[in-house]
């Protein structure tokens, strides 16, 4: 017997528990679930296995420095909206050994062994996130280099993606044009109803790992439920970021006195940097045993707000925070569109929640612009 | 490193409570490959045959705290070839230059039964103010991690790979979620260097400050959102004043938040 399998594109609806269905099918296809769950106080991504591990009735308070976890009371499964974690930790992970050398006597030898590339399946992805991981494949794949070890877990990653219904304090995806509806690049892409799941199939392997979950087709109601929620969402960003004639207006006033007086206050954490889901710097560093007889070479994030990263001969090309803020907002939000066709910024609004002190992007360019 | 035979590793206690000296001894299994790539000449702490100098890694731990240590450093600085001074106390002056804002002599009276019999200087300071150094390895205690790197490097003859970044880096490498945004725990790590793997966030527990201040940071910002979380400015001072309060940045922070 065939399984029973929707068709391409069809809008489909599951009783909530049936997520658990979709799990299973998953893990037997061979992918490790990666997916929200709550550990040190927030919702962070992380392998699971079970729909208990997700934060069922749980929600997120953000603002700029500032994230608190909340129950509702209710049994919603994806009523928060992004945490410190984003999908970057597994497609591009902050800790990366590339190869291994072996002196042998005067010459030596090269081990890549990277084992198979681990099979991803990332659950709850947002609209902001999926543009977040168009925009690194920009970066690593589609320039005149591919990046290998991203290609090979990006291409294996099956998405189960989640309309936004319920945008947070610090969500400006409206202005970014990239949610809170996804639009592409998933397998699934789940609403949230009172009762049920409404997932749109956006691929064939997503159709396929629905085989169980006793779908039906979705009906008029829930469909226009579902639309109502996303319109509504659009009209509840906690953040706006005016992006009309961007990249001139940052070009324009780099010696604007604004410079200064965010880096009063910046700490050249990195922390922006660090939950940013499309900075993609890193460092390459060989790291050698004690006899030098082993190398390994290895890749680690890094950050533009690093000291070091822009340490070249004779001496440091940004020395002061103020260059180092000017450089990472200019670049993510006016020459990454030059260097990659994109804005480097999706609107997820992490840097603003989890900058220690709360820097807010959005309020540094309306100052720049005039409009602080 | 000079051919032929192994490089000779001397150890030298200055005003310190030993913590970074067993670092060393805490290396394990790398404890056995150093000692198979260097000659152990002085350390006092291991083993009882101690050869004169000149040696060619000197590790220094402590504070110069008399005018026996100032003498005594400086012999230790001619017969070394390469001196490394290890730990908050031989970098920054350690938790006894608390008495560099204070007068010590009080500090002896209340502290001694007999006080005349303590000979001591004003100051606790760093083994660079004495005599030039090579290399500084940061840490209270310093970290094996960093240790074995350094002497790698040197056996090796490359840099050695010691970030002066922030600990924030390091939370966020290893994926830990930024307590001071989720808790509203203060917490130094924005001001702090790197080099413990940021282990007290890890353990709900904001930064101490152990390794000193990061090599670019602005403990006025941090300060002010450490009051926003709850901290009045005399706690904020004092939180930069510890381990290594008299390191420069750490020493006007916590002088500023101290009026």
């Amino acid at each position: 017997m065939t399984p029973h399998i929707p068709p391409l594109n069809a809008h489909v609806v599951i009783d909530k528990p049936a997520l658990q269905t979709l799990f299973d099918a998953l893990q037997t296809a061979g992918y490790t679930l990666i997916g929200p769950t709550i550990r040190e106080e927030a919702i962070v991504y992380d392998e699971i296995g079970r729909i208990e591990e997700l934060p069922i009735g749980w929600t997120d308070e953000q603002g700029p420095g500032h994230y608190r976890l909340h129950e509702r009371g209710d049994g919603r499964y994806f009523a928060y909206v992004v945490g410190p974690h984003s999908w970057k930790k597994y497609l591009y992970p902050a800790r990366l050994t590339l190869f291994r050398t072996r002196r042998q006597d005067k010459s030596f030898t090269v081990e890549t062994g990277e084992e198979p590339p681990p099979k991803y399946a990332f659950i709850g992805a947002r609209g902001c996130e999926l543009a977040a991981i168009a925009v690194q494949d920009r970066v690593f794949l589609e320039g005149p280099i591919q990046a290998a070890t991203y290609k090979a877990r990006r291409e294996h990653a099956f998405l189960l993606a989640v309309n936004c219904t319920e945008p947070g304090e610090t969500c400006f995806c409206v202005s970014m044009n990239s949610g809170p509806r996804c639009e592409s690049g998933f397998d699934l892409a789940l609403t949230e109803l009172d009762d049920v799941f409404l997932l749109q199939v956006g691929s064939q392997i997503g159709a396929e790992m629905l085989a169980g979950s006793g779908w039906r087709p979705a009906g008029a109601f829930e469909l226009s439920h579902a639309r109502r929620l996303l319109a509504e969402a659009e009209t509840q960003m906690g953040r706006t970021l005016e992006t009309r004639d961007l990249p001139n207006l940052l070009y324009d006033n780099l010696d604007h006195p604004r410079w200064d007086e965010v880096a009063e206050r910046c700490l050249s954490c990195m922390n922006c940097t660090m939950v940013c889901p499309t900075c993609f710097c890193a460092d390459i560093t060989d790291v050698s045993d004690l006899s030098g007889e082993n190398t390994a070479r290895v890749r680690v994030w890094d950050s533009c707000f690093n000291p070091d990263f822009s340490y070249v001969h004779g001496g440091n090309l940004r020395p002061s925070i103020r260059a180092r803020y000017r450089q990472w907002l200019t670049h993510k939000l006016a020459s990454w569109i030059d260097q990659f066709g994109t804005s480097g910024c999706v609107g997820c609004g992490r840097c603003i929640t989890w900058c220690p002190v709360g820097i807010d992007l959005t309020e540094e360019v309306a100052a720049i612009r005039g409009e602080g | 490193m000079s051919e032929g035979q192994k490089p000779r590793l001397a150890v030298f206690k200055f005003a310190s409570c030993d913590g970074c000296q067993l670092t060393l001894l805490d290396c394990e299994d790398d404890l056995l490959a150093i000692a198979g790539a260097v000659e152990i000449a002085y350390f006092v702490e291991a083993r009882r045959r101690m050869l004169d100098g000149p040696y060619d890694v000197t590790l220094v731990e402590g504070s110069i705290t008399t005018d026996e240590e100032v003498e005594r450093i400086k012999e230790v600085r001619r017969q070394s070839r390469f001196l490394i001074s290890i730990g908050a106390c031989a970098t920054a002056g350690g938790i006894q230059a608390l008495r560099n804002w204070a007068d010590v002599s009080e500090y002896t009276q209340l502290v001694y039964a007999t006080p005349d019999f303590i000979s001591t200087l004003a100051e606790s300071r760093p083994i660079s103010d004495y005599v030039p150094v090579d290399f500084e390895l940061r840490g209270c205690p310093i970290n094996k991690g960093q240790l074995i790197e350094l002497i790698t490097a040197l056996l090796i003859g490359r840099q050695p790979r010691v970030p002066a970044h922030s600990v924030c880096l390091d939370c966020k490498r290893q994926g830990t979620v930024c307590i001071m945004v989720a808790q509203g725990i203060p917490c130094l790590g924005p001001a702090t260097q790197s080099g413990c793997g940021a282990l007290c966030p890890a353990y709900n527990r904001g930064c101490y400050g152990c390794f000193g201040p990061a090599e670019t940071l602005n403990p006025a910002s941090l300060g002010q959102q450490l009051i926003t979380l709850g901290w009045k400015e005399a706690d904020v001072s004092r939180a930069f004043r510890s381990f290594n309060g008299y390191a420069p940045a750490f020493r006007e922070a916590s002088e500023q938040f101290e009026k």
